[in-house]
């Protein structure tokens, strides 16, 4: 039978499957950060049972803590004590932990990929719904709650039954300026943010054949966007030479390894539940205008009219009406990072766009590193100093303002431009509002004071001016 | 897990769609290591609007919800599940759901029971014009509000550890010799790390 690559990857980690019963699915690495652990290991001594394997955990902080310079010092009672909860856990139960300044804190989703932690076939779980990053590089990576994190701590499997799998085929070429947020954001638009429920989204297409492994990780970043279980993408010699040199990347074995990961590639002919096509040729930068990631348009675009209460809510908190274009829209703040776009190529085109230029007065323009490597990167090529010359402020690595958890927050009323996932309604702190978007056309929106398009940055070729 | 096997008493109607995991529990609330204290922050967003439907005295309490469609959408976050349970919630009627959080409640005896959109306007008529009671009957998988009793679907496997009150761990583990042996076999073969 022709087999796609998420069969392919379901049936190597089938441990057991009885008629009647989901099947118990062996996850091969779990991540794990504060926010989503603590009551799972409280599990573990409940019952009396050890971490099967700690090999095949990484824990990390990231959503809770400051990221300013002095973020040792976190004034958040609660949040003090979820960050020590995790060095105690980590520390009790001997998991590997990367705290602040080890090298390589960081958002787990941006951790593990540097350290060659995710590789193609594994199924990888975290706390977390954004775990579909790592389907980047052909891995089933999925969020899961805290009782199945407590699960796959005792037992390195979970239950479940398998999802449906979607074929989402992504052809053209990209026109100067425009990324794979903005493609991925096209999809949520199109097809809703229930509209792959049940399924694991795989990508491909000619749009993807010459996409960097950090654009591929925010496209299949936002596959929860628009409720799939997971999206991935099959390996090819672009996953592999980022992953060769890492360090928990095969090295005797390597070989023997990129001939079963080639082995994973869909087979001509095989089944998909559903299949769609764009076509991001003519596909302009997209922004968000609602609460939520499938309220969103080209740049260029109008905010549609719609009589239901959704729409209507939206708006209302928003402050905008049908008919209203995005572009000109009056900034107050704006954020680029998160384990969406905060990855060194993030970091490369907003510092681009920022060089020799000033961010408008009445703007705050967080920019945040995905991790202390991704940090280190950018200070190596000299990107810090650019932002902050610029008057935007580069700060230390976490989840920040991507949701309203740490110090980082949108105050009330002020309106955001974004490189993160989510617009719902006070994400980035009660009270905001948020326009979802790419780095570039953050910075290029930074930079103005107002929503616009980066396009008079770039050349013809997608270089930047 | 306590087993359960009906669900009776009044049902909250709450007709929005998508309502997401940030609207059930914001962000702000998550830095508890806790399992509980969740409840009293629960639809926060929403309960700042005194015609809220949780502001109500008749739905304190109320063991089912009835709501839209893609409910719990968003965040993998547990403490959804866990703010809403310590309303007093047992079960949540509603057209379709997000799939962390239908896995979420699984492993937290949350019953969610989906229903098709005419079934649920009927439901949702009716308990917007007068409190309605509805009964949930697990082994039988039927919802009975006044007159009429729809069927519902439910997973054989759920529902068996939702009437026996078992754990799912506890399945997991008495497998635990024959993951060891699958892990074993994995390596170097199918996985490198």
């Amino acid at each position: 039978m022709n087999k796609n690559i998420i069969d392919k990857i379901w049936d190597a980690h089938i441990v057991k499957q009885n008629p009647e019963h989901p099947a118990i699915l062996a996850i091969d690495f779990c991540l794990v950060h504060e926010v989503t652990s603590a009551q799972a290991f409280d599990t573990l001594r409940h019952k009396s049972l050890p971490v099967l394997d700690t090999t095949k955990l990484l824990a990390t902080v990231d959503h809770s803590i400051p990221t300013r310079k002095n973020r040792h010092e976190i004034f958040d009672q609660m949040a003090k004590a979820q960050v020590q909860k995790l060095r105690d856990n980590t520390a009790e139960f001997e998991v590997p932990f990367y705290d602040m300044d080890s090298s390589h804190q960081g958002i787990v989703h941006v951790v593990g990929p540097e350290l060659g932690i995710t590789q193609p076939g594994m199924t990888i779980v975290c706390g977390d719904s954004h775990t579909a990053t790592h389907g980047a590089f052909g891995a089933l990576a999925f969020g899961i709650g805290t009782s199945t994190v407590g699960h796959v701590f005792a037992s390195g499997c979970l239950l479940m039954n398998k999802p449906k799998v979607m074929k989402v085929e992504f052809n053209g070429k990209f026109q100067a300026g425009v990324s794979a947020k903005d493609a991925i954001m096209k999809l949520i638009a199109q097809i809703g943010i229930g509209g792959a429920n049940g399924h694991v989204i795989e990508y491909t297409g000619s749009a993807l054949t010459d996409m960097s492994m950090e654009a591929r990780m925010t496209l299949c970043n936002m596959s929860i966007e628009c409720g799939a279980v997971a999206g991935l993408i099959a390996p090819d010699n672009i996953t592999y030479d980022y992953l060769k040199t890492k360090q928990y990347a095969p090295k005797e074995n390597w070989n023997k390894a990129v001939d079963y990961w080639n082995s994973l590639k869909s087979d001509t002919g095989c089944y998909y539940d559903h299949e769609i096509l764009i076509d991001v040729s003519q596909l302009k930068p997209m922004v968000s205008w609602g609460t939520n990631p499938q309220q969103a348009i080209e740049i260029d675009q109008v905010i549609p009219k719609s009589s239901d209460d959704m729409t209507k809510n939206a708006l209302d908190y928003v402050q905008l009406s049908a008919g209203d274009k995005l572009m000109n829209t009056d900034l107050d703040w704006a954020f680029v990072g998160s384990c969406t776009n905060g990855r060194i190529e993030d970091l490369r085109i907003t510092a681009s766009i920022l060089k020799d230029r000033k961010i408008a007065s009445n703007m705050t323009f967080y920019i945040v590193p995905g991790s202390e490597q991704v940090m280190k990167q950018a200070a190596d090529e000299g990107l810090i100093n650019i932002i902050n010359q610029s008057g935007a402020e580069f700060r230390m690595p976490g989840c920040s303002m991507c949701l309203g958890m740490n110090d980082d927050k949108v105050p009330a009323g002020k309106r955001c431009i974004s490189s993160t996932n989510r617009n719902f309604v006070g994400r980035q702190g009660t009270g905001s509002i948020t326009h979802l978007a790419s780095p570039a056309t953050v910075a290029a929106s930074a930079i103005a004071g107002k929503i616009v398009s980066a396009n008079q940055y770039f050349c013809a070729n997608g270089d930047i001016k | 897990m306590k087993a359960v096997k009906h669900i009776t008493g009044t049902a909250i109607p709450m007709n929005i769609n998508d309502i997401d995991t940030d609207i059930i529990i914001p962000a702000q609330y998550l830095t508890s290591t806790s399992q509980s204290g969740y409840g009293e922050h629960a639809f926060a967003r929403l309960k700042t609007n005194p015609d809220f439907v949780l502001n109500q005295d008749k739905y304190q309490q109320a063991p089912i919800l009835l709501t839209g469609s893609n409910f719990g959408c968003g965040s993998s976050r547990e403490h959804a599940i866990w703010a809403i349970q310590e309303l007093g919630i047992k079960a949540i009627i509603a057209p379709s759901f997000a799939d962390i959080f239908a896995n979420n409640a699984k492993k937290n005896g949350l019953l969610l029971i989906q229903q098709p959109d005419e079934v649920m306007s009927q439901l949702i008529l009716q308990t917007t014009i007068s409190e309605v009671n509805i009964a949930i009957d697990i082994q039988s998988q039927t919802i009975q509000a006044k007159n009429t009793t729809s069927k519902f679907e439910l997973d054989e496997f759920f529902k068996h550890c939702l009437i026996n009150g078992l754990d799912e761990l506890d399945y997991l583990m008495s497998n635990i010799e024959k993951i060891k042996d699958f892990k074993n076999q994995q390596k170097n073969r199918t996985l490198f790390i």
